[in-house]
């Protein structure tokens, strides 16, 4: 009796929902924490970046239009699937990040309420980070936090799951679009969780994920002028590429979230922060009279 | 920078009047009238209370400020309407409007002296050739609560008496339930009643308490013929006020703007100082046009803004500061 | 001629004792600068009224040092009620010297008497009121309480002792201490509220003020010592900022240019709508960050709305700023006035009409007439870049879409203006227009407790209200 040869998965980038391959047709090689071959990864190239910053543009506006109500129940299916598909999670961390089977349990568990954490953000975040103000007339003010638009996410390098959903859940709960460079080494996670965006009610476009090397896609976001704001985490100890990204995000003044000095603990409770860096306030002043 | 002549066109064309001050589609019904001042566009509030305190602010000096106050004392309604009124009183106060400032033949007379009605013969008899014009209200003043026939005789009577001018008070019962063309057709018939006498089409308009109710009514009157448009009766809280007159000088600007026609503009009770004439003044300036600083288009109905004109008047002739035992007390 | 001719009422000058020359302000001392001195002139007359000291990098190293002593040593380890108690003080004593300091601001920057007056200088001490009491509330804040240290604040000439309110309120509120420099063509306000400061008995090195041009104010920013650069001019000075800061740790918040657009309805209020047009472009010589400098009116009531606005621009008094009637000032400068011809200059070459009221302009001195430009297109360069002077840009719109649209077609994004009677419309409009502040049927309304800032590269960070205090304390975003 002939053993079953397994299915292999193909790893493709996800952009506008969809998941194509690098339009560079190249692929690097992924491996697990002992070195061992695991798949082939789409190497995303800089014309990838450009077509994940135009679909995420072409996102932002519906995905921010939606009711705060409306983007909690979608993150909240986030995670309910990723719930669902626990076990090949656990199986991609503690291939990528070589935990052991019950480590690799609490991360996953831990990423899952994460998603459910910042679900709950999506309709009080304007309540905590808004503000009627008295001005001294007779106005009606009020300053509301609006998304920024569309958010360059560097991932960490390291935390290949809990530290991707830290970092890219805060940006979409408020309506920003996302186009996220994944860790380089530990790519695998993100695209699973590609595959589960694309089933979860979250509109094409609204994630884009891009697997392949920061140092040469991310200067292409950190400089494109339809990008509206970065976060560096995934660069986290190299101080240099990051001040060349910052420079770069100077060109329309993107609003950075700087790299940490190394990669935090991401167990922590993240607090608004991270949200916070990718909103604008908006104030709208009407008179009050009869 | 002068003021360019108004050349623009007609304001009210958005709102569907036709040009040329025919306006006999819109006062065909009540429907139509309301679909027409409806239309007129909103006032905000706060926006026109601001606009009125910066117009009064401008600071007023030396030579522009001797003009004022002359061009003020000659706009004057010298203005008594109490209960107690009588003849002796009337004649004391058409006097003074002759000659307001005994002491001083260069100052000038007022506009007019406005009564009640049963006052107007002694009015006129004591004013004869002056200039100075009898005023006198009617309609049953303050309240306009009677019924038309009433309001009709009182108007006649008082120009039987000798009144050139007349002010009515506007039906602001009928106004505030929406029946603008009840408003307007007895706006109508008083004027008729008029005979050769102005008419001054009074508002109330601390009863009509919103802005956008001033300009209602402002084209309310125009359109019915008034010669002039009137804040209020000085009977009730608030009586005229600068942001309600300037809503009304706008009316009256844009009003000649759509028919070529000018419309007077009067203020009533509440302006006590040379300081808030001033101010009106200004605002006649700015927003209306130059062409409405005179007498027979702008009016200030006062009572005791007359001796404060004239103190002010004196201490810009004498250098110094003058009291009110140098004046006449009526 | 006018039966009502305004005649002269000029405020006077003599409450204001302009000294020859002014040196640094420097931990609590006026000390000589070590550059080559400047003068400032009246824009108006083009009088020299001061030399003022130029501060170099030995002098910008010095003031950084004081301000870090204060921190280290007073301001920091001072408790909130206290630190609140000084601002207090500071609000008060320029309400007490309001006039002094109107007159002055006039003198300098050329805007209109009544608008220092009735604007920047009350507003100034406003802010220090309201923020003082922030001091010892911080906890409440939402922001926590710990402060940056020393703050780097660069300001600009358009709104000079409003500005140093903006950034010297919260700043010192949250218990930092600041390194401020006014712009060159404006420092003398400054200056004197440096006197203030001693007035005030504020601890010396809490406020330094230093005075010079571009290069003093790059070497403040490029200084290692500060934790903080705040920013409020240009959008070419905002970027280059924010490459020098770039790895570092200072925090920044940028208060850039804009192109705001001004929205006006058919069914607007329609005489105040043409007030808040004046307003939005004609206040302060149209020398403001969130002028309403792109008139987008709907085409039904475009001939209507332009008749009533040129007839209302003729009644704008423009001349001496001292005077209390006049309506607009001086430009403030030769090099903003060559500005503002040369972009007017290429509207007309680009086809735009050209209109402004008869006016004549002073023989001396530096002035632009209100103008506005017609048949203005998004594609021409007057709709695009910030003049910065007098000089309204008017374009039209068919349906609600294409006004969001055009208002939204710029890289600035840092206010905007509509104007309808219908509520619904309003707040539709408003929540589409990517702009920080939105004034709906009313324009260039400022205030102490109203976040302002704006999105795209009109900046980041909010000065003003709750939000304002982000900017100077540790790990907190507005």
């Amino acid at each position: 009796m002939s053993t079953r040869i397994d299915v292999r998965k193909t790893y493709k980038l996800f952009i506008g929902g969809a998941f194509p391959r690098s339009e560079s047709g190249y692929s690097y090689v992924v491996n697990d924490h002992k070195g061992a071959f695991v798949a082939n990864a789409a190497l995303a190239s800089r014309k990838d970046a450009r077509d994940a910053v135009g679909a995420a543009r072409k996102a932002q506006s519906g995905w921010a239009g939606r009711t705060a109500y409306n983007r909690a129940q979608i993150l909240y299916r986030v995670a309910e699937v990723m719930e669902d598909r626990r076990w090949q999670f656990v199986q991609a961390v503690q291939q990528s990040e070589g935990l052991s089977g019950s480590k690799a349990e609490r991360v996953v568990d831990e990423a899952v309420d994460r998603w459910v954490w910042y679900a709950g953000w999506a309709d009080k975040l304007a309540q905590v980070v808004g503000n009627a103000n008295p001005v001294a007339g007779p106005f009606f003010n009020l300053s509301t936090p609006e998304p920024t638009g569309v958010v360059a996410v560097l991932a960490p390098e390291r935390s290949s799951l809990l530290g991707l959903v830290s970092v890219l859940a805060p940006v979409i709960v408020s309506g920003n679009t996302a186009v996220l460079v994944s860790s380089y080494s530990r790519p695998l996670p993100a695209v699973n969780l590609a595959e589960v965006l694309a089933t979860s009610d979250v509109p094409g476009g609204v994630v884009n994920i891009l697997t392949g090397k920061a140092a040469t896609v991310a200067p292409w976001l950190a400089a494109h002028m339809d990008v509206n704001a970065i976060d560096l985490t995934g660069v986290a100890g190299d101080a240099a590429l990051a001040t060349d990204l910052e420079v770069a995000a100077a060109d329309n003044l993107k609003r950075v979230r700087r790299a940490p000095a190394a990669e935090p603990d991401w167990s922590a409770e993240p607090g608004l922060e991270p949200m916070t860096a990718f909103l604008e306030t908006k104030t709208v002043w009407h008179p009050m009279g009869v | 920078m002068p003021t360019t002549p108004t050349t623009e066109a007609p304001a009210a064309t958005a709102a569907g009047s036709a040009p040329g001050g025919d306006f006999s589609d819109v006062t065909r019904s009540d429907a139509s009238l309301r679909r027409f001042l409806h239309g007129l566009p909103g006032v905000d509030q706060v926006g026109a209370d601001a606009r009125a305190a910066s117009l009064g602010t401008r600071s007023i000096k030396t030579t522009a400020k001797a003009q004022a106050l002359d061009l003020a004392i000659r706009m004057v309604d010298l203005t008594t309407l109490e209960g107690a009124d009588t003849d002796g009183k009337v004649r004391a106060l058409a006097s003074k409007a002759v000659r307001p400032d005994p002491a001083d033949p260069t100052c000038p007379s007022v506009a007019a002296v406005c009564v009640y009605g049963d006052l107007a013969a002694t009015a006129r008899q004591t004013l004869g050739d002056s200039g100075v014009h009898v005023a006198a209200v009617a309609t049953a003043f303050p309240s306009g609560r009677a019924s038309r026939e009433i309001k009709l005789a009182d108007t006649r009577d008082a120009v039987a008496a000798g009144a050139d001018e007349i002010d009515m008070v506007i039906d602001r019962g009928a106004f505030l339930s929406g029946r603008y063309l009840e408003v307007f057709e007895e706006i109508v018939a008083v004027k008729e009643a008029c005979g050769p006498a102005h008419l001054k089409v009074i508002f109330e308009t601390g009863e009509l308490q919103t802005y956008d109710n001033v300009r209602r009514a402002s084209w309310l009157a125009m359109m019915a013929g008034g010669h002039f448009i009137k804040t209020s009766t000085g009977k009730t809280q608030p009586a005229a006020t600068l942001p309600v007159t300037m809503i009304m000088l706008e009316a009256v600007r844009d009003w000649r703007a759509a028919t070529g026609q000018m419309v007077g503009v009067k203020p009533a009770g509440g302006i006590r100082t040379a300081k808030d004439a001033i101010k009106y003044l200004v605002t006649v300036n700015e927003v209306a046009g130059p062409d409405w600083l005179d007498p027979d288009w702008f009016r200030f109905g006062a009572s005791t803004l007359l001796n404060d004109l004239l103190m002010q008047r004196t201490k810009m002739r004498t250098g110094r500061y003058s009291g009110p035992d140098y004046f006449t007390l009526d | 001629m006018s039966i009502f001719e305004y005649a002269p009422a000029p405020e006077s000058r003599a409450i204001v004792d302009i000294k020859g020359s002014y040196g640094l302000f420097v931990n609590g001392e006026f000390t000589d600068g070590h550059g080559t001195p400047f003068k400032t002139v009246n824009p108006a007359t083009e009088e020299v009224l001061a030399e003022v000291a130029e501060a170099d990098a030995s002098d910008v190293d010095a003031a950084v040092k004081a301000a870090r002593k204060a921190y280290d040593k007073v301001w920091g380890p001072m408790p909130g009620r206290e630190r609140a108690k000084y601002l207090y003080r500071i609000a008060r004593i320029l309400q007490e010297r309001a006039r002094e300091i109107s007159v002055l601001e006039t003198i300098d920057n050329g805007k209109p008497i009544k608008e220092s007056r009735d604007v920047d200088v009350p507003t100034a001490a406003a802010f220090f009121f309201y923020y003082a009491g922030w001091a010892d509330k911080l906890e409440h804040s939402g922001y926590g309480s710990t402060p940056l240290g020393v703050a780097g604040q660069v300001i600009p000439w358009n709104f000079p002792l409003l500005m140093l309110a903006w950034k010297i309120a919260p700043a010192l509120a949250c218990g930092n201490t600041v390194v401020l420099k006014p712009a060159e063509t404006t420092p003398l306000t400054a200056l004197l509220f440096a006197e203030i400061c001693q007035q005030a008995d504020l601890p010396p090195g809490v406020v330094n003020i230093i005075t010079g041009a571009g290069a003093t104010g790059e070497t403040l920013v490029g200084h290692p010592g500060i934790d903080k650069v705040a920013f409020t001019g240009s959008t070419g000075v905002g970027k280059a900022i924010a490459r020098t800061v770039a790895g570092s740790d200072k925090k920044i918040t940028l208060e850039l240019g804009g192109k705001a657009a001004n929205i006006v309805f058919d069914d607007a209020p329609m005489d105040q709508a043409i007030e808040g047009i004046v307003n939005g472009i004609f206040f302060n010589q149209g020398h403001v960050c969130c002028a309403g400098s792109r008139l987008l009116v709907q085409e039904s009531v475009a001939d209507e709305v332009l008749e009533r606005l040129k007839r209302r621009m003729s009644t704008l008094r423009l001349g001496d700023p001292l005077d209390k009637n006049t309506d607009v000032g001086a430009i403030n400068s030769a090099a903003q006035l060559a500005r503002i011809h040369e972009l007017s200059d290429v509207g007309e070459a680009e086809g735009a009409g050209r209109w402004s009221p008869e006016c004549e302009l002073p023989a001396n001195g530096f002035w632009f007439p209100p103008t506005v430009f017609t048949g203005v297109s998004q594609a021409h360069r007057i709709a695009r870049e910030e003049i910065f002077g007098p000089v309204l840009s008017v374009l039209t719109f068919r349906t609600p879409s294409e006004a969001v649209e055009k208002a939204n077609n710029t890289p600035y994004g840092l206010s905007a203006g509509i104007w309808t009677d219908k509520g619904s419309r309003i707040l539709d409009i408003a929540g589409r227009l990517r702009a920080g502040v939105v004034w709906a049927n009313t324009f260039n309304k400022f205030d102490p407790t109203s976040p302002f800032g704006g999105y795209k590269e009109s900046g980041y960070g909010r000065e003003g209200g709750r939000h304002g205090l982000a900017a100077y304390l540790k790990g907190a975003d507005a």
